[in-house]
């Protein structure tokens, strides 16, 4: 079952899904993404799963919530502004400690915005979800492959640490075509003694719920699931490098625009200039180890993103004032162009040899 | 002779016109001979009976943007995606046009345009819908970016199950194109020994 | 010789309520956590606490629970229950939870004709957070945020839900109840139970309203509010069964919903009654 086949980034994170033994799927229509729900209308009945299109985002995520809880692999997907309104409902996974995959392809903001590919939401995706103190595990693919891999992972590890896990990728990447090796389909799960399905007599009763009205207890939640989020720090970070080794500008790029970011590192080589590229994976846990290693050897960082520099501030704290951090984005839906981006390059090139004085 | 280097492909037009499939036509053919490809189409709410446009990269290094900015090989079906679009064609790059559409070609001694009256051949054979079809033959036939018989493959892939009855249909669009003459300097790719169309 | 004439249903847990004296949580509660247990199904039973004074009702009924986001309740149903057909769901809401911030997935669970049972408490105001305004409060109803009565000018008008859900495909049975007194009470019991049954029979959407009382927030003595919801609330609010679709014949909403739209299109194909324009 090697053989590649050809797919949109959208019905690939779809397909990624059922062969993770996602069996409930909520959504709403939205562009970018809705070719995803689409497919699931089709094959999730096949699969003896559940497709539904719900009255609204917020609904939508309070029935991922309720599959959830029930211990079963559940999803929802959208685009930004319904990713907003999906905030409620993920932070209440979060709190009563629920796995669970939210698809965002995203399009340019703030508001209604445009439809056009952006990057825009990565504070959302890595800030401020939802209230509270919580993170999401956040993945960013970069290639039809990687929606593939990632979304199946990402139901892994949702149950592995009893987490909503996101897959932030954008409007380029749902709609595009790239031969895809499929995954097998997953056949064996964790057990989910947590989960509410009935106590038969034979437990007492399990409760899935987010409210502690003494403080003492709700920090205590607070603190556990943070010692989990250190573990996930731990051992979870997830980049490649690119040429790295002996750059002296290295560029930080993640999705759509690492894309780009490597064209454009690739013509700079060609004009010897030392460009390498660090692309993130994870955004939340981010790889700030191998940034970190990376600003011991490299003269200047260059962050590329499609909004108005977000993950630039995590590029900053992991430098941690050691070296140069420039930002380079294009916005409202525009994708930067492997020639801007070389000029940014350029630029930065000229400035460390003191030439832009 | 099939090149390897590195293709950029846009093919643009009105939605309606077989834009997308066109160029799902080239993925195929990129995918059943292994090697890296990337199919991008525009998208929105101009879709809908505005114009269409679609970014095809094939190479055998794996694909940066996927967003084709410069082009090797222009298809344009209308006129005003061949205005706006024939200007970023690379030196020494392809375009191809249906004619039937555009009546101004571009003003470019540095790249060479291929004229096809697609539309109106498709129509007389009876083929109507097919023109972009008919343009992949032509590209085809002066580029070679792929083995004839994997574009025959990939006819047979993209034409879907239901609608089967199309299928020679298509390939007798490829064909007219593989043999249309017009802007003709030497053609880098011809039918395999054989070939039937239907 | 020692014979047990009364005892704590065993679908509800030891833990004590901490609802206010006078209020109609607890007997509600009992009804529902009565119903479990002659029903035998706390075991298959997932109940749905919402936001309200009854959020902690996932610590009361000793089935498993869910606390759902405020409003949210149906939607959590609605995903426990498509992933679990074979349990029974039901959620427990009040009304701001219910018909304000969750009307939005009330009416559409309630259109989807999900198989679950919702018990909807109405005692017209917001009760947790200390006697504001709700959907469901009167006509010039003094409340915290309505400190001159409810003026149906700015306000607006109450919803009366089960009349307005009754008009709804998916609703297998939509009826108003309320615990007044030991006759209600036992009518209560009675529709709380049959909503029940319905779901497991796989009849459709089955909701409960229970009009009821909130003494400290309508700043009366618990026997003084029961008078008020006699006086106030029951003419604003009736009793009854708005929609039951087994005792109209039907063994499901898709049967009876498939013989109103014949009706309807009959209707249609036929000149109106009077008809002459």
């Amino acid at each position: 079952m090697t053989e590649k086949v050809l797919m949109k980034g959208n019905e690939a994170l779809a397909e990624a899904a059922i062969r993770a033994g996602c069996r409930f799927f909520f959504g709403y229509p939205i562009t970018p993404q809705t070719e995803l729900a689409a497919y699931m209308a089709k094959r999730m009945g096949k699969e003896g799963g559940v497709y539904l299109q719900a009255e609204s985002e917020i609904a939508a995520i309070n029935m991922v919530y309720g599959a959830a809880g029930a211990g079963k692999r559940a999803m929802t997907s959208s685009s930004s502004p319904g990713i907003s309104l999906k905030g409620e409902g993920i932070s209440y996974m979060a709190g009563a400690d629920l796995p669970g995959v939210i698809i965002n392809v995203q399009r340019g903001g703030p508001g209604l915005g445009g439809i056009q590919p952006s990057q825009s939401d990565y504070f959302q995706a890595t800030r401020a979800t939802g209230h509270g103190d919580f993170h999401l595990i956040v993945l960013a693919p970069s290639t039809v492959q990687e929606m593939t891999d990632y979304v199946f992972r990402a139901f892994d590890l949702a149950d592995e640490y009893r987490t909503p896990v996101m897959i932030l990728a954008d409007g380029m990447l749902g709609q595009m075509m790239e031969p895809v090796v499929l995954p097998e389909p997953k056949t064996e799960f964790p057990e989910k003694p947590w989960a509410v399905t009935g106590h038969k007599g034979q437990r007492s009763h399990n409760i899935v719920n987010s409210l502690h009205l003494q403080p003492e207890r709700l920090e205590e939640t607070n603190i556990e699931r943070y010692e989990r989020y250190a573990r996930i720090k731990a051992t979870e970070q997830l980049a490649e490098e690119y040429l790295v080794e002996d750059a002296d500008i290295v560029v930080v790029a993640f999705g759509a625009s690492s894309r780009i970011a490597r064209s454009a590192v690739n013509k700079a080589r060609e004009k010897g200039i030392k460009a390498g590229l660090i692309r993130p994976i994870t955004l939340w846990p981010f790889p700030e180890d191998v940034i970190s290693a990376a600003a011991d050897r490299a003269k200047a960082f260059l962050t590329v993103e499609m909004n108005m520099g977000q993950m630039v501030d995590d590029v900053r704290l992991a430098v941690c004032g050691r070296k140069p951090v420039e930002f380079y984005g294009r916005a409202g839906g525009i994708i930067p162009t492997p020639a801007e981006t070389l000029a940014a390059i350029e630029r930065l090139a000229e400035s460390l040899e003191g030439g832009a004085r | 002779m099939i090149m390897a280097q590195p293709l950029n492909i846009l093919l643009a037009g009105f939605g309606g016109q077989g834009i997308l499939f066109a160029g799902k036509l080239i993925a195929y053919a990129g995918l059943i001979e292994g090697r890296e490809l990337s199919w991008l189409p525009s998208y929105g709410p101009e879709m809908r009976g505005g114009t269409a446009n679609c970014s095809v990269c094939l190479s055998d290094e794996p694909i940066g943007s996927p967003l084709v900015l410069e082009p090797d090989v222009l298809v344009a079906m209308n006129q005003p995606s061949l205005d706006k679009f024939a200007d970023s064609v690379v030196p020494g790059g392809k375009i191809i046009v249906d004619s039937t559409m555009c009546a101004r070609l571009p003003e470019r001694d540095d790249v060479t345009i291929f004229p096809v009256p697609s539309t109106q051949l498709a129509e007389d054979a009876g083929l109507k819908g097919l023109a972009s079809v008919v343009l992949v033959g032509k590209m085809l036939r002066e580029i070679g970016f792929c083995d004839p018989v994997a574009l025959d493959q990939a006819i047979v892939k993209s034409v879907p199950a239901k609608k089967a009855h199309l299928l020679g249909k298509n390939r007798k669009a490829f064909e007219i194109g593989m043999l249309n003459e017009d802007g003709d300097s030497s053609p880098v790719c011809s039918l395999p020994d054989g070939w039937v169309a239907e | 010789m020692s014979k047990v004439v009364f005892e704590r249903p065993h679908a509800l847990t030891d833990l004590q309520f901490t609802y206010c004296p006078g209020c109609t949580h607890g007997i509600t509660h009992r009804l529902v956590a009565e119903t479990l247990d002659e029903l035998g199904i706390e075991g298959t039973t997932v109940g749905v606490a919402p936001v309200g004074c009854s959020v902690l009702a996932y610590e009361f009924f000793a089935c498993d629970m869910v606390q759902a986001a405020h409003g949210r309740a149906p939607a959590v149903a609605t995903g426990l229950k498509r992933a679990l057909p074979e349990n029974v769901v039901f959620t427990y809401q009040g009304d701001g939870d219910l018909a304000s911030i969750g009307m939005a997935e009330t009416v559409h669970a309630a259109t989807r004709g999900e198989k679950i049972t919702i018990i909807f408490i109405n005692n017209a105001i917001y009760g947790m957070t200390g006697g504001q305004l709700a959907p469901t409060s009167l006509p010039n109803q003094v409340t915290q945020t309505s400190p001159f009565g409810r003026n149906v000018d700015n306000d607006g008008f109450p919803i009366r839900v089960v009349e307005m859900l009754s008009t709804l495909d998916g609703v297998a049975l939509a009826q108003r109840v309320t615990m007044d007194s030991p006759k209600n009470v036992r009518a209560a019991k009675r529709a709380i139970k049959k909503a029940f049954e319905y779901q497991i029979e796989g009849a459709g959407f089955t909701i409960i309203e229970v009009v009821s009382t909130c003494p400290t927030n309508w700043g009366l003595s618990p026997v003084d509010a029961m008078q008020w919801l006699r006086d106030k609330m029951l003419p604003y609010y009736p009793l009854g069964v708005y929609k039951d679709i087994k005792a109209d014949g039907f063994a499901n909403v898709a049967e009876a919903a498939a013989a109103r739209a014949a009706e309807l299109a009959a209707g249609s194909a036929a000149p109106a009654e009077g008809g002459e324009a």
